[in-house]
């Protein structure tokens, strides 16, 4: 009977350890793919230690290049490690993983081709750490001038949004104004904005504001021509329907022709953005004494391809920020939608 | 369920009404000729005839979408110009609107009439009767085509309109579901007094449903023969669809329709 009962306990004992074990099983798991970024960055550590830079380079002393990569080093194992546990990071982060390793990669090669051997023209071709180098002694400059081309965009997207729907809305709607409209936004419209340089030059009192009118030039003509289209082609029975329900004028715009049109618009909206960058680069170059165009110019001017490349940089992060924020602000409003693209 | 207190009157009269299109080549089409009946208020019409007779083109007329060349017909004796809430339409195809939810789609009517805040509840009301509870989140996309034509009746049922216009509106439903909103109809029909015109291509359904079935012939487009259904009503108001009247009633109709030399086809035009 003792003896029993003690087999049994052990058994029991047994019997909790695997249940351990499997629960512990079912959570942890291990994706190959999240290893993969933190070998990449080791490798560009190795490589940017243990390879002697060039005996021609200017400015070796500089470690900015290094301290991200050791960054970037605790991050990827942070990664790996929190992915062992927890799904969501584990499926998105090993979704990631070849394409962050080729980043690294990427960089290690550009380092060898400049820092290490440099093959390139150093003043064209400055090593990653002198671009890196820019962030940091730069900091408030282009802070600044961030804040600037933001404002620029903000106003002249905002503006030339606003004309544009109404233009586009006017046009879209009502027969005379499309008589009296359209043809003018034949003419002027397919006119690149960055045109009417000159003439917004002398038309508005400083840079600033020209600058702000050929954003919005650009934003008004996209808007106004998607919004009409969209406002043209809704399926006219959503009309029908909706004035059999009870539905006047007022309510066949806002209720059935927006809503119906807003994927066009929406369209227009996001091209409107990307030409809208164009123009603020354009605008930044002509006068302007801040703004990442305006940097990124300057820079040029003084040879300073470093500080070009940095500027480039945040000008990539910049729109790649907004456009991603306007993608956000669709997905919210357009949710309705069949198969839309996701950014 | 909802109160009784909408009395509506509805009655339809079409004098001499004749419209005529014009097709892509520029030909006119005589989609409707000299076409003259009077629908009582509170009576259920059932329209039975082939593709392209112009059965569509009757209902719009009636809803205001479209006017006569020839012709006019009033409602309660004012004359009928434009589209209004008091002639509801179920459209042939459902046509819900994309962006708005099941619930929205059919809040819209007293949504834009200003009246949502007092008829709430009716809304409510109308989902469970087409039997889409749990629904009301859902978009229209994600709904079988049954059930998308479920909302539409409800869209247009929740504004109480005077006329109900439907085009063919069990057509993409199973048999029970059919059955079933046959009988809901019918309900709606006895206790709001509205009057129903409806396309089908049912026989069955026309003899269950209606007070009498107008029988339309294409080519010269026009309603051939007004066939009265004489036949009791059952506690559901429909009829017993396996009596001897019943039967008799179909084979008639079904004489009609073979003596103006078309066969009853289904209908795929949207
Ligand atoms: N908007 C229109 N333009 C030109 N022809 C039309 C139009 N609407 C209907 N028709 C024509 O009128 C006739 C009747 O159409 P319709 O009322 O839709 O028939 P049904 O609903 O009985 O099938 C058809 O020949 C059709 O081609
Ligand atoms: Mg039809």
């Amino acid at each position: 009977m003792e003896i029993n009962k003690a087999a049994s306990k052990t058994r029991d004992f047994k019997l909790k350890g695997l249940n351990i074990l499997s629960a512990l099983k079912g959570k942890l798991a291990f994706d190959f793919r999240t290893v993969l970024p933190v070998t990449s960055v080791l490798i560009a550590i190795i490589t940017d230690v243990f390879i002697p830079n060039h005996k021609n380079l200017k400015h070796p002393e500089l470690m900015h290049y290094r301290y991200f990569l050791y960054i970037s080093l605790f991050a990827a194992v942070l990664f790996t490690v929190l992915s062992l546990f927890i799904k969501k990071i584990r499926d998105r982060y090993g979704y990631r993983g070849y394409f962050l390793t080729g980043v690294y990669i990427f960089l290690t090669f550009l380092n060898i081709i400049t820092a290490k051997l440099l093959l390139l023209p150093q003043i064209y071709f400055p090593s990653i750490a002198r671009i890196f180098e820019v962030f940091f002694d730069d900091t408030k400059l282009l802070l600044t001038c961030i804040g600037s081309s933001f404002m620029l965009l903000v106003k002249g997207i905002f503006i030339g949004f606003c004309l544009g729907m109404i233009c586009g809305i006017a046009i879209g709607w009502s027969k005379r104004c499309n008589y009296w409209i359209f043809p003018i936004i034949r003419i002027l419209g397919p006119i690149p904005s960055s045109t009417w340089t000159p003439l917004a030059l002398v038309i508005f009192p400083n840079a600033k504001s020209a600058a702000v009118f050929l954003i919005a030039f650009g934003v008004w003509f996209q808007i106004t021509v998607l919004t009409c289209s969209g406002i043209k082609s809704v399926n006219k029975a959503y009309f029908e329907v909706a004035s059999t329900l009870g539905a006047r004028d007022r309510h066949n715009l806002f209720k059935i022709a927006l809503p119906a049109a807003a994927p066009t618009i929406f369209m227009g909206f996001f091209n409107a953005t990307c030409s809208s960058f164009v123009a603020l680069m354009a605008a930044e170059m002509i006068g302007c004494k801040s703004g990442l165009g305006w940097y990124v110019n300057w820079q040029k001017q003084m040879l300073a391809y470093a500080n070009v490349y940095a500027g480039l940089i945040i000008i990539a992060v910049f729109c790649y920020v907004l456009v991603t924020l306007q993608f956000r602000i669709r997905d919210k409003l357009l949710s309705w939608q069949e198969g839309i693209v996701k950014w | 369920m909802v109160e009784a207190a909408y009395k509506s009157t509805g009655a339809i009269s079409v004098r001499n009404v004749r419209k005529e299109f014009t097709d892509t080549k520029g030909e006119r089409v005589v989609a409707l000729d000299n076409v003259n009946v009077d629908i009582y208020p509170g009576e259920f019409i059932c329209l039975i005839g082939p593709s392209g007779c112009g059965k569509s083109t009757f209902l719009r007329l009636i809803a205001g979408l479209i006017t006569p060349t020839e012709g006019e017909i009033f409602l309660d004796g004012e004359k009928i110009t434009k589209p209004g809430h008091e002639r509801g339409l179920v459209f042939q195809d459902p046509t819900l609107f994309p962006w708005l939810n099941i619930y929205d789609n059919i809040a819209f009517g007293l949504k834009v009439r200003h009246i949502y805040k007092e008829r709430k509840k009716e809304v409510r009301e109308f989902i469970r009767l087409v039997k889409l509870e749990g629904f009301e989140k859902a978009l229209p996309h994600q709904l079988s085509g049954g059930m998308q034509q479920r909302v539409g009746l409800a869209r247009a049922l929740v504004n109480n309109p005077k006329v109900l216009l439907l085009d063919e509106p069990f057509g993409a439903l199973d048999a029970f579901t059919r059955m079933n909103m046959q009988d809901e109809l019918l309900r709606i029909w006895k206790e709001r007094g509205t009057t129903m015109i409806m396309v089908t291509h049912d026989v069955d359904e026309a003899v269950y449903l209606s007070d009498r079935i107008f029988v339309m012939t294409p080519r010269p487009a026009k309603i051939e023969t007004i066939i009265p259904v004489d036949i009791g009503r059952n506690k559901k108001y429909g009829r017993k669809r396996d009596s001897a009247d019943f039967l008799n009633l179909r084979s008639k109709i079904l004489r009609v329709l073979n003596f103006t030399g078309k066969e009853i086809q289904p209908e795929y035009n949207i």
